[in-house]
């Protein structure tokens, strides 16, 4: 079970959490006008490397806040934490 | 059903090896990049039904190292919409033929997979599914929490557990093969037909020409081919990378377990996507088990052992005499997961190179229909009709194959 660094409550169990794929994926703004190629991308593409993510979790049965937080694909080593709206860390790679 | 029994078997010896190993030729007329059950089902339909046999397999691993010989065998063709009924139920025809077409024993057992229903929503699913199945001509029956009991006597069907069973859907066509026997009889079937077959050749690149793929990269040299199919499965994101597009996949964990052998006491498959189990008994005896995907981006072929907690809670309310199984062995895989639950198999954005991914829990079955409808557009340039719907572009245009309720958590 991975062991999770929230950034509010510290490290805490995996079944604690909810997983949220990709960080910082902002809501497209010219909404009216971009492509349907752009909505596909925003609706349906996340990133999905062999290495180190940048991803979101939600601590629901704990302080039930959302978080991003670098990990690492191939051993699921954790990286630093960061709170919403926080510029993103450097990757550890 | 001939091929269903109640008793456990001897398995055959191994055989010594089936295929020859190659070191790679500098150009081919095409190339298949995965040796698992798709990439060698592509390769043995390019060289028998297309006259395509100056091609090659790369593996970077071992043959069958990848979800081929991990997942949990259930093959089936009761999915909701035209399009996956008509791809999986291809599928299950070749099955139906496989081991005489390809000359090599596959333990291909159609025992039936009856799928159980939770709740009234889940009745109502099921039986929607049930339905489009009578249209389309699969073979498809509903069962009351009686017939579920008459085919399958270890299932507890009482009202007072948490998820009691009120229906099920049942595809008496449907079964279980031995996987790794497939794989190798893919490969050798090829490999006889001039295929090369070459096992730790990792691909780690791919040389493109004014939009046209040349060839590709690899631990043993750069390889030159007119045609390149990419059949990586949980590799699929790295694969399109190279060759310089993304895909809408999150690679995942997948886990599944076995328990030691025992008496036979269950000759069907029997799955929950409700209460996330499912579980057959294999040739030997043990109880071979599945559950749900991780939650997480993963390439590390493991997952936490709480899914695999959670999936036996389950199992022992449903299956209250696997009480005292003991669980052996629990292993995983990385499954290409979609957003609409549906592979994608077809033309990429780079000319003459083709993807084959997105099978996500439950490609096994496909495997042959998979491969069947790849070798088709490798050597034509174009999608076959049963594989037109699930192009890369459907996510741009919104014709989805939404297939959530029917693959669920499963296979
Ligand atoms: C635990 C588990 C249970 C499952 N249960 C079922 C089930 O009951 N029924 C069902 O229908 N499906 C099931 N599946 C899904 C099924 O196994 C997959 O959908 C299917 O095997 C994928 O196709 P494949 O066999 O070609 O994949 P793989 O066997 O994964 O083949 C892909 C190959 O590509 C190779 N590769 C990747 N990158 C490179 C590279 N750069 N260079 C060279 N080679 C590369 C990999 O090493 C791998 O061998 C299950 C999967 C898992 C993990
Ligand atoms: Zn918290």
């Amino acid at each position: 079970m991975l062991n999770i660094p929230c950034p509010w409550c510290g490290p805490r169990d995996e079944t604690e959490f909810h997983y949220g794929q990709e960080a910082g994926v902002a809501y497209p703004e010219n909404r009216d006008e971009i492509s349907d190629e752009l909505w596909a991308k925003f609706v349906f593409y996340r990133a999905n490397p062999k290495g180190w993510h940048a991803e979101r979790w939600v601590h629901s049965a704990g302080c039930r806040r959302w978080f991003n937080v670098w990990r690492n694909t191939i051993n699921h080593e954790f990286g630093e934490s960061y709170k919403p709206f926080e510029p993103q860390p450097k990757s550890p790679a | 059903m001939a091929n269903k029994r109640l008793r456990t078997v001897e398995l055959p010896e191994h055989p010594d090896f089936l295929w020859t190993q190659k070191s790679p030729k500098k150009s081919y007329d095409a190339i298949i990049v995965g040796g698992g059950g798709h990439g060698l089902a592509t390769a043995y339909y390019l060289a028998k039904l297309h006259g395509m046999t100056n091609i090659a397999v790369l593996e970077k691993g071992w043959l069958g190292g990848g979800n081929m010989a991990r997942n949990t065998t259930i093959i089936r063709s009761n999915y909701l919409w035209d399009e996956s009924e008509g791809i999986y139920e291809h599928s299950l025809k070749l099955w139906e033929g496989l081991q005489e077409d390809v000359g090599y024993e596959m333990f291909f057992s159609q025992r039936g997979v009856m799928t159980l229903a939770h709740s009234v929503s889940d009745v109502r699913t099921k039986m929607r599914n049930y339905y489009a199945n009578g249209v389309a001509d699969i073979d498809s029956e509903w069962l009351t929490p009686a017939e579920v009991k008459k085919i399958a006597p270890v299932v507890n069907i009482s009202d007072d557990i948490r998820y009691p069973v009120m229906g099920a859907t049942y595809q008496p066509r449907a079964g279980i093969a031995k996987h790794d026997w497939v794989a190798w009889g893919y490969a050798k079937a090829a490999g006889d037909m001039g295929v090369d077959i070459i096992q730790n050749c990792e691909v780690t690149g791919m040389i493109i020409q004014d939009g046209k793929i040349q060839g590709v990269q690899t631990n043993q040299g750069d390889i030159l081919a007119e045609k390149v199919a990419l059949v990586g499965a949980g590799h699929s994101s790295v694969l399109a990378e190279m060759a310089g597009f993304q895909i809408p996949i999150q690679s995942r964990p997948l886990q599944a377990l076995v328990s030691e052998l025992l008496e036979q006491v269950l000759d069907t498959v029997i799955m929950s996507g409700m209460v996330h189990v499912y579980v057959s008994q294999a040739h030997k005896g043990e109880l071979v088990m599945g559950a749900g995907t991780d939650a997480y981006n993963s390439y590390a072929q493991r997952g936490g052992f709480h899914v695999i907690e959670h999936q036996l809670s389950a199992a022992v309310e449903l299956f209250p005499i696997f009480e005292r199984a003991h669980l052996l062995r629990t292993w995983g895989g990385i499954v290409d997961t979609t957003p609409d639950a549906s592979p994608i198999v077809g033309l990429t954005p780079v000319e003459n190179l083709y993807l084959n991914c997105g099978w996500g829990t439950g490609g096994f079955k496909g495997t042959p229909g998979s491969g069947w409808v790849m070798a088709h557009t490798v050597a034509t340039g174009q999608p076959h009709e049963l594989n037109k719907g699930f192009n890369l572009n459907r996510f741009k245009t919104g014709h989805l194959i939404d297939e959530h309720g029917a693959a669920g958590v499963a296979h």
